[in-house]
This record gives structure tokens, sequence and C-alpha cells, in this order.
């Protein structure tokens, strides 16, 4: 296994295949994930008909329908920014997936500054969002794309600053390198030595800072206001319809997929199996499906609070970030910061 | 357009002031948009998310019951009134009929009376749950609306059962009430009233209304950004309130202790035992719990009137057709969304010369004007659907 993934073709086949076809598809399972879930927690059944059993086939289904709608664009959009907005949004958000590791060497490109490409790589959709917001010639899709702007300068800061501690813990700012750290025994009890994902390993304060500011960049509930079906009648997709609102669409589920596995490879250990060697050949079947179980976890979570929560207000959300989740991750990098000159 | 004009502001007084002027960006809310509830239209002028003017317009949904009225009969006009506020379309009927009994000197029997009670406090019950699931889903929760409108189902079948229309009952009949739906023919001596179990259901429907309502203190009540989003927002003094002609939930969330059920006599509400909840802000935060207060004393007063619930009559003794002497009234009641009002005057015909409508979704939202002035965009939201409006009860 080892020795077939060393040939240069088959890895590179390998990571196209995850990057183009695997990530897509996952997008159109965790759709149908938020269908179902979201139908259980509010005593709904949810999809029943389409492909037969359990309703399998209505992301597809939907997806076909968008296809074959007309490609709507307003007469006085911008119509260049309008067409291509959503591709630079889905772009932005499948682009992270080039350096989430998905085992060892299963990876398209382990970047020294692999955290940092994420997180640049991530906040592009909003530049997409902005620009369909502002081509759109509608006034809630204007409200809603310069709100998703606020947004993204709110939160890419405490995103970032979650971030740098598990950098500093890391000593490397690799995501290769970063799931290496977690593999590296933390400490030693007799001979067995103890090795725990970042998050117990005092990064809690930053794991929730992080996640709680990706909810706000995929701009899903209790950060919705980009959207807000209720105040601005679809926000920046107002004006979309078919192919280009699918776009979107996947694009906000890539980005979950995208979010978490960063934060599971950050905070969670990645690909690692506990007990197994790291470089042992099982570790490329069991890794990939570890991640994948990890992201679903934190996938589901998000869910969740989608179908919970009410959401904010636009002053409310600036509030939070700048007097809660800034201060917060600033301390935190203090204290990890402190720690690891003492120890 | 606006260069122009700003340009020779500018000019006008370069020399007071160099700020950049931002003109208002002028916001069509409706009459087509997701959370107007209807067709209502707001013409916003807004600074950013800043709301500095707002229009209300109304009457695209005019219908015009109250000129339709003056060619009806007046036991036809019940199917009419019970279509203006449609979310609690038995809690309509009432104070009209009672309008026309009084002008007629007729009174209904005890057993009529109170089984109007029962579905009118059942109408309050439908639409309050309407308003505790869907306000939320204003605010971008989409999950309790689900969760109360189960319990809500139930309650509309129980009217259905009885009354053999779920929104529309068209069920009082001038004296009296009509034999309930499935009860065999009318021509029959001994008819059915309410259909066999109505009153056991009742009580397990009730039982269920008050455990959603716990429900919703969990899931709705209970949440910080629901919190955050509905305290100190949408702030309507008791003395604002009182000028604007605000009445029902929302008089009584600014803490005015009003209740038309305790001062009027237009139903047997006297022999109850119920409270009337009252807010302490006027905020949106309190029209809601004094919403799903008031849930709790309608189940409350319905256990007791099916407790009570007396046997006899259902129809006192009317003329075949009906004749109303010449005169006028004024008959008041405490409906789910406020005090409605029908001023009936009569010419000594079978229709009324003319019937006055005073609904209260429509003096509710006189206020928006100086309500929504200075709030945000988020916010307009949160405060149309806290006055908990129906458009048919504004434009009648």
């Amino acid at each position: 296994m080892s020795a077939l993934l060393d040939n240069f073709w088959v890895l590179l086949a390998l990571k196209l295949a995850v990057v183009a076809i695997f990530i897509p598809t996952f997008s159109l399972v965790l759709i149908f994930a938020e269908l179902k879930l979201s139908a259980h927690m509010q005593n709904r059944i949810g999809p029943y008909f389409a492909g037969g059993r359990w309703g399998w086939a209505q992301p597809l289904a939907d997806g076909l329908k968008f296809m074959q709608k007309e490609d709507l664009v307003p007469a006085d959009a911008d119509r260049p920014v309008f067409k291509i907005a959503p591709m630079i949004v889905l772009m932005g958000t499948l682009a992270v997936f080039v350096i989430v590791p998905f085992a060892p060497k299963l990876v398209v490109r382990d970047l020294d500054l692999g955290v940092f490409y994420a997180l640049a790589a991530g906040s592009i959709g909003t530049v997409g969002v902005l620009m369909a917001g502002w081509s759109s010639a509608n006034k809630y899709s204007l409200m809603g794309g310069l709100r998703a702007a606020a947004q993204l300068i709110a939160y890419e800061l405490p995103l970032v600053l979650a971030v740098v501690g598990v950098v500093i813990a890391a000593g490397t700012m690799s995501m290769g390198g970063i799931v290496a750290a977690q593999v590296e025994p933390w400490f030693h009890i007799g001979s067995f030595g103890v090795r725990l994902p970042f998050i117990l390993q005092g990064q809690v304060v930053g794991f929730a800072i992080f996640m709680i500011a990706s909810l706000a960049e995929l701009s899903r509930t209790p950060f919705d206001m980009p959207i807000a079906e209720s105040e601005l009648v679809m926000g920046y997709l107002t004006e979309y319809s078919g192919i280009r609102f699918t776009m979107f669409f996947l694009a906000e589920y890539a980005g979950m997929f995208s979010m978490s596995a960063i934060a599971a490879t950050l905070f969670l250990g990645g690909w690692y199996v506990p007990g197994l060697p790291a470089d042992s050949a099982a570790m490329y079947l069991l890794g990939p499906m570890v991640l994948i179980g990890k992201v679903l976890v934190l996938v589901f979570a998000m869910i969740w609070m989608r179908w919970t929560f009410p959401r904010l207000r636009e002053d409310q959300l600036q509030s939070l970030a700048w007097r809660w989740l800034i201060p917060l991750a600033l301390a935190n990098i203090l204290v990890t910061a402190t720690l690891k000159v003492v120890f | 357009m606006i260069d122009r004009h700003l340009l020779a502001m500018h000019q006008s007084e370069v020399s007071v002031s160099v700020e950049l002027e931002t003109p208002d960006v002028t916001l069509n809310l409706g009459p087509q948009h997701p959370s107007t509830h209807g067709v209502l239209r707001l013409i916003a002028k807004v600074d950013g998310e800043v709301i500095n003017e707002v229009e209300p317009v109304i009457g695209y949904m005019h219908r015009g019951y109250e000129k339709l009225a003056e060619v009806r009969t007046y036991p036809q006009i019940t199917a009419l009134v019970n279509r203006i506020d449609w979310v609690s379309g038995f809690a309509n009927e009432i104070p009209f009929i009672v309008a026309v009994e009084r002008l007629m000197g007729i009174e209904a029997p005890q057993r009529a009376q109170m089984i109007r009670l029962v579905l009118t406090e059942m109408a309050r019950i439908s639409s309050h749950l309407l308003f505790l699931c869907s306000y939320p889903l204003e605010l971008g929760a989409a999950t309790p609306l689900m969760y109360a409108l189960r319990e809500r189902e139930r309650v509309l079948d129980l009217i259905e059962g009885v009354t053999g229309g779920r929104f529309h009952p068209n069920f009082n009949r001038i004296g009296g009430v009509k034999p309930a739906a499935g009860a065999g023919s009318t021509q029959k001596k001994v008819v059915q009233d309410l259909p066999e179990g109505f009153l056991e259901q009742t009580r397990d429907a009730m039982k269920n209304v008050l455990s959603e309502c716990d429900d919703m203190v969990d899931l709705v009540l209970g949440n910080e950004i629901f919190i955050e989003r509905t305290r100190g927002v949408g702030l309507i003094p008791a003395d604002r309130a009182l000028e604007y002609g605000v009445s029902g939930p929302n008089l009584r969330a600014s803490g005015v202790r009003f209740d038309v059920r305790k001062t009027d006599s237009y139903l047997p509400y006297g022999g109850f035992d119920f409270e009337i909840p009252t807010g302490v802000n006027g905020d949106c935060f309190d029209r809601y719990t004094v919403r799903l207060e008031e849930i709790r004393q309608a189940a409350r007063i319905v256990n007791q009137a099916v407790d009570a619930m007396p046997s006899g009559e259902l129809q006192a003794k009317v003329p075949r057709i009906v004749k109303v002497p010449k005169g006028a009234t004024y008959v008041r009641a405490e409906n789910p969304k406020g005090e409605m009002g029908y001023y009936v005057v009569s010419e000594g015909g079978r229709g009324p010369y003319r019937l006055k409508v005073r609904s209260a979704s429509f003096s509710n939202l006189s206020i928006l004007p100086w309500l929504l002035k200075g709030q945000l965009v988020p916010d307009i939201i949160a405060i149309l659907g806290s006055l908990d409006f129906v458009l048919g009860d504004v434009d009648r």
C-alpha cells in the first residue's frame, strides 16, 4: 500500500479524485444529512420517496432540478460579475482541500504555511458573496452582501487567533506537521507515551472559538444574517436560480466539510488512529475514515445548532466577536505561549 | 438624480460642513415579502441598516366586508365575518351575533353560550399557538414551528369536530348555535349538539397544550439568543399604547391590565377563575410571554367550562325570517388579536343598514410608524412579528 502510494501518478490521481469528485459528492451526503436530521429534529420524516429507500437520492434530484432551471440574470445586473460570483465561492471552498491531510501522504500539497493558506482560501468565498450581492441590482442582495463582508472582517480575526494557539503548541504551520505534533507523545507515564489531540492539550478555548467563528464564516445559523430569509428574502442569493444557485448551495456544504476538516486536523488529531503506528499501511485506509468520522461529528453539531437557534442581529454579532471572542483568543495565545516557554 | 441634489446642498453650505452626506435608501418591504404575514407593504427609508422613516401601506387585501354586509341578511353575515381574522375565525362571529341578539332582545340558551365560550377560547389557543411558533421563525429558528403546530392541529381538529370547519366554522346562529356537524337531520326534535367524546378529548388536548407551553418555555424563552433579540426591542410604553388604540395582548404586555372578558358580558366569563397576564416593559419578549401565559389561562377556562357544561337547548326561539328592529348597538369582544367590535345599525330590515368593524390588528398596526423609527432592519421583523397581526383583520 505504502509502496503503491509512492508512485507519483497513482498518488496524483488519488488526490485529484479526492478534491474533484469526492468532495462535491460528499457535500451531497451532507445535504442529505441536513434534510434528514432537520426533519427528525422537527417531528417530520423528511425526504422519503426519491431513490426508493429513505429518499437517499433527494439531493441528487434537487441538483438535477436546479440544473434544468433557467439561468436567470436580472436585467440591471452586472452580468459578468453576477455570473462569476458563484464560481468564486465554490472555488474558494474547494481550494481549501488542497492542504487537508486525509492520511500520512494523502494530501494534495502539504504547504509549509498550510494553516495560513487554509484560512486565506476559506475567506475568498466572502469576496464572491460580496460580488453576488453587489451585482444583483437588488437592495436585499446588496444588504446581504455587505452583511457578509462585515461578518468576514469580524470573524476572520478570532478564527486566525484561535489557530495561533495550535500553531504555537505544534511549532509549525504545516497541516501535516500539526497532525505529526499530535501523534508525538505529549508526556510519558513510565515508557507509555500519552498521545493527545490538541483539544485535550489545553486548546479547548481555541477549539470553541474556532467553531463559533467558522459558523459565522459559513454564514450558518445563528450567524446567517447574510441570507436571513425572514428579513432579506434570501440575501445575496435572492436573484440566483438554476445552476448558479446550486453552486452556492454546494459551496455551503463543501465549506462545512472543509471547516470541519480543518478543525478536526488542528484540534482533534486529524487522521491519527490511537494505538496504531503513524506510518503503518492500515493508516492509509483507516486515516481518511477517522478524519471523515470526526468531520461528521462536527457537521452534526453545526446542523444541530442551525435547527435550534434563532439568528443574531448584525450588531450583536459584531459585539460578540470584538468584545468576547478576540480578547478570549488573545488570552488563549498568551497562556499557550507562556506554557510553551515554561515547559 | 441624488448626486445633483446633494451637490447643490454641498455647494450652498460648503463652508459649514464638508461631511459626506449619504442619502437614505428606500427599501420596499412587501407586499411580497416572507415575513409581512400576507400583503402588508412597508416603505422604509434606511440609512445602512437603520430605519429613519417607515410608512405602512395597507389595503392590498381589502375585501369590502363592511359594504358587503349591507346587502346580506343577518344569518348570512356570519359567513363573512369569520373570514376577517382567519386565524381565529370562530372568535370573530361572537361579537356580531351577540350584537344582533341584543338588538332583537334574544338571549341564547346557557348551553349554547357555553359552547360558544369553549370554542372561542380554543380559537384563542390556536391563534396564540400559531404566534408562539411563527415568531421564532421570524427570528431565524425554524424548529419551534413544527412543535406548536402539532398541538394546534389537535385543537383545530376539535373545532372541526364540532363545527365542521377548521378555520371558517360559520357555527353561530342568531339565538344559539347550529347542531353539530354530522349530528344528523336538523329536522329532528332531538339533535346531538357536541360530538361524542368531545369533552374528554378536549381535556386531553388541553393537557397537551399546557405541556406544549412548557416545551416552548424551554425551547424558546430559555434561549439566550432569543432573549437577546427580543428584550428591550420594540418598547411600547403603556401611555403610548393607549394613545394609539393598541389592544389585546399587545396592550397587556405594556402593563395595562385590561381585558374585555372581565369588563363586558358578551359571553358568560363571569363565573370563571382566570387571570389577566401582563408584561412589564412592553417589549417583544413581554408580548411573547403574555401570549404564552394567555394560552395557559385559556386552557384553564376551557377545562372549567367543560366541567361546568350545562345541558339544555341549543337554540332560543327565533322567527324563521330574522328581522331586526330599528336601532344600533356596539358589542366588543376580547379576540386573540385584541379588541374586536361590531357597530350594527338596523333600519328594521333583514340585513343591517351599516356594519362597522373595529378590528384589532388595524389599530395595533397604527403604531408602526412611531415604533419603527430609528430601529434596525432585523428589528423591523422582530417587532412586526411580535404585534401578531393578520392582514385580513387589517384590511377587512
